[in-house]
């Protein structure tokens, strides 16, 4: 059996849906110009721009959203499955900040920064998809979203889970989707990467939110939606409420997303947190922030629809014992509760760093988690029996063909950051996470680009940055990209 | 008598009473209670209460929204006095404080404006989404001590540079402070874009405001 985790019971799921389903007729949902005509056309009525969305409308769109979908590797192969239970994780993404290893402080990320966090991420299994993890300050801004991008692209071949700044980035970051995928077909057949779109917290989809679903959707691309209520701030205090807040953010961003293109691939997600009364700041490693994911990727299933959120980041400043204590509980309960994607891992002091060594850190965490939903199986005719049948009382399970044929299949075994004993040196845990950075940069290998590919991207970022001042392409330097092997 | 008057008006802002303050206030004119008086023994202390409590952490911030709204509806009555009488009540400072440009979050931005009212500032609040040269240019017409700039989204704070830049750019910068703040933002980030403080949340933001109106620059002093 696999172990599941629901924490609402299905009378209050039902209250939860009512009342979205209320809250989408009255008060509405604010909605830009670009979505006013496709309501409207719909059947909502749109008022001072405002949509008043009806039930009917909202569960028609929400039916012709697909119930799962795949990403696909840059060698075409499917590499994330978004639906059912299944669980992926990702790093945190669009930091600021990265922890700098030798200082142990953060400071600006730059475009070296990420492109180390790729290199991490490709070579650690526990990440099916790499994240624009960070923002490279090296780069001018107007090139913020895009730029992150292209360095992912260069180096890595898994999926992406990524998001534009602005609609005309969406547009750009489109463009090397679509030279990376071969074509628009292609990448809408197989698309490689996943949009994150963010309606602002109460129920307010932005200009540029709004473009974006529109967009990902003519284009075939996969949006994910995050609301991000914040509990007794920008939502209800109560985590019902604020999983009420959540639905209808995510209808009515599903319900512009089916109208611009029915059928097209569509998340259910978010990044949820209470505020916190004491600091007005949103504690993403609170037990409160990690029930209320929990609750809304269960409302999200209950619809059907993929899931995703974002859990197992710390908002401890350094690695530490809290880090380990707050991306371990919720790394462990967003599994447990089966959400397709959960991004943040990586992350300390309120999604405001990223760290590749807490990315090392918290792949021990999410294989120990996907090991606990695969939970404890019965093996053979026998759970005991048979090897006491062998043993008697001797305790000798050592020897047992037995034991030597299942325990690979019963036991995970972290990597040696995790001190299990055994370790020669008595190296603290820090040291052991720049080790094991250190390997695994070490062993960074990927399925290199199409040299013709490769250059395609190059030219259109040289031509596309050079329009807002961007001297050179920082992270890139000839050696760093992997040659063709 | 007047001790018992000036202890209820304390007590109605730690409570949160908004009415119940405003009938105070209205009370203490009634009966000849200077208004500056009611302000400073009266009121403001309870604010002061609130703070601490506050810092111990067995206050928190709704109970510091619902004090901040019982010192409006107290000030509400006696500021009109003030005025008629041709006084005014000795403001701490002019801060003109808004949302960055492209950024529509207004949650932190609120809780500062509300605290800063509170203990004395004229705060002016320009929303949310607000170009760096509307920034300037309030902050010119309404001859603003402090300009403060938040924040919430990575991708938006860099707009407190460019913030900072234009009131540089128009010549500004010697005669006002620039104190920015919101959740990405961090102190090193107020340095390196040349802001005068950096308030990590609303409760230190109002100690960041007074120090710079103080004259002292938070960051040189602050650093840890």
């Amino acid at each position: 059996m696999r172990p599941k985790l629901e924490l609402l019971d299905q009378t209050l799921l039902k209250r939860i849906e009512v009342e979205a389903f209320q809250l989408l007729t009255a008060p509405g949902v604010r909605i830009a110009p670009c979505a006013d005509e496709l309501l409207s056309e719909a059947g909502a009525t749109v008022v001072d721009g405002v949509a008043h969305i009806p039930e009917n409308l909202a569960r028609k769109c929400l039916a012709s959203a697909p119930s799962e979908f795949q990403l696909f590797s840059r060698d075409g192969q499917p590499a994330v499955h978004y639906g059912g239970d299944d669980v992926h994780f990702d790093p945190g993404s669009s930091c600021l900040n990265i922890l700098d290893r030798e200082t142990g402080q953060a400071r600006p990320a730059l475009a070296s920064d990420l492109v180390r966090l790729v290199q991490v991420t490709e070579m650690l299994p526990e990440y099916t998809a790499q994240s624009t993890a960070v923002i490279c300050n090296d780069a001018p801004q107007d090139v913020g979203d895009w730029y992150r991008l292209l360095l992912v692209l260069l180096h890595s071949a898994k999926p992406v889970v990524t998001g534009a700044f602005s609609a005309p980035g969406l547009r750009t970051m489109l463009d090397l989707l679509t030279m990376d995928a071969g074509g628009e077909e292609a990448l809408r057949n197989k698309p490689r990467a996943v949009f994150d779109v963010c309606p602002s917290p109460p129920l307010n989809w932005s200009e540029f939110a709004s473009q974006n679903l529109i967009d990902l959707a003519r284009a075939g691309v996969p949006a994910e939606i995050i609301s991000m209520p914040m509990a007794g701030a920008t939502a209800p205090v109560t985590l019902a409420g604020s999983v009420v807040q959540h639905a209808a953010e995510c209808i009515s961003g599903i319900v512009i997303h089916q109208l611009a293109g029915p059928g097209a691939p569509v998340v259910w997600g978010g990044a949820p947190s209470i505020f916190d009364m004491s600091t007005g700041m949103t504690p993403m490693g609170s037990i409160e922030t990690a029930m209320l994911d929990v609750a809304c990727s269960q409302v999200g299933k209950h619809f059907g629809l993929p899931t995703h959120g974002y859990l197992g980041s710390s908002d401890g400043k350094p690695i530490d014992a809290q880090g380990g204590m707050e991306s371990g509980i919720s790394t462990v309960l967003g599994t447990l509760a089966g959400i397709n994607m959960i991004s943040g891992a990586g992350m300390l002091d309120f999604l405001a760093c990223q760290s590749v060594e807490k990315l090392v850190l918290d792949a021990e965490t999410i294989a120990s988690a996907q090991r606990l939903i695969r939970g404890i199986e019965p093996r053979g005719e026998s759970l005991a029996i048979a090897m006491f049948d062998q043993t008697g009382l001797s305790g000798n399970f050592l020897k047992l063909k037995e034991t030597r044929a299942l325990f690979r299949a019963e036991q995970h075994f972290p990597s040696r950051v995790i001190d299990r004993g055994g370790l020669e040196s008595g190296d603290d845990i820090h040291t052991r996470l720049r080790q094991r950075t250190d390997e695994l940069l070490a062993a960074y290998r990927h399925s290199a680009m199409a040299p013709e590919r490769q250059e395609a991207l190059l030219d259109f970022a040289r031509k596309e940055g050079g329009k807002v001042g961007l001297a050179g392409l920082p992270g890139i330097a000839r050696d760093e990209i992997p040659a063709q092997s | 008598m007047v001790d018992e008057t000036f202890s209820a008006m304390t007590r109605s802002i730690v409570d949160g009473a908004p009415d119940t303050a405003a009938v105070l206030a209205q009370n203490a004119l009634r009966d000849g209670i200077a208004p500056l008086d009611a302000i400073k023994l009266g009121f403001v202390p309870g604010m002061h209460y609130v703070g601490e409590q506050f810092a111990l952490r067995t206050m928190f911030l709704p109970d510091m929204m619902a004090s901040a709204e019982a010192m409006r509806a107290a000030m509400g009555v006696l500021e009109k006095e003030l005025t008629k009488s041709g006084a005014s009540r000795p403001s701490e400072g002019v801060v003109v404080l808004g949302t960055v440009k492209g950024d529509i979050h207004a949650i932190g931005k609120a809780l500062v404006g509300t605290i800063l009212t509170a203990h004395g500032f004229r705060v002016y609040d320009l929303g949310v989404d607000v170009s760096p040269d509307k920034f300037a240019m309030q902050a010119r017409e309404l001859q603003a001590d402090i300009v403060g700039l938040s924040a919430l989204l990575t991708t938006t704070m860099k707009q407190q540079r460019t913030v900072v830049e234009t009131l540089e750019r128009e010549g500004m910068r010697a005669h006002v402070k620039v104190m920015v703040g919101g959740a990405p933002v961090t102190r090193a980030w107020a340095e390196e874009i040349g802001a005068d403080g950096f308030g990590k949340d609303a409760i230190s933001a109002l100690a960041v405001a007074r120090a710079l109106l103080n004259g002292k620059l938070i960051i040189a002093a602050g650093q840890p």
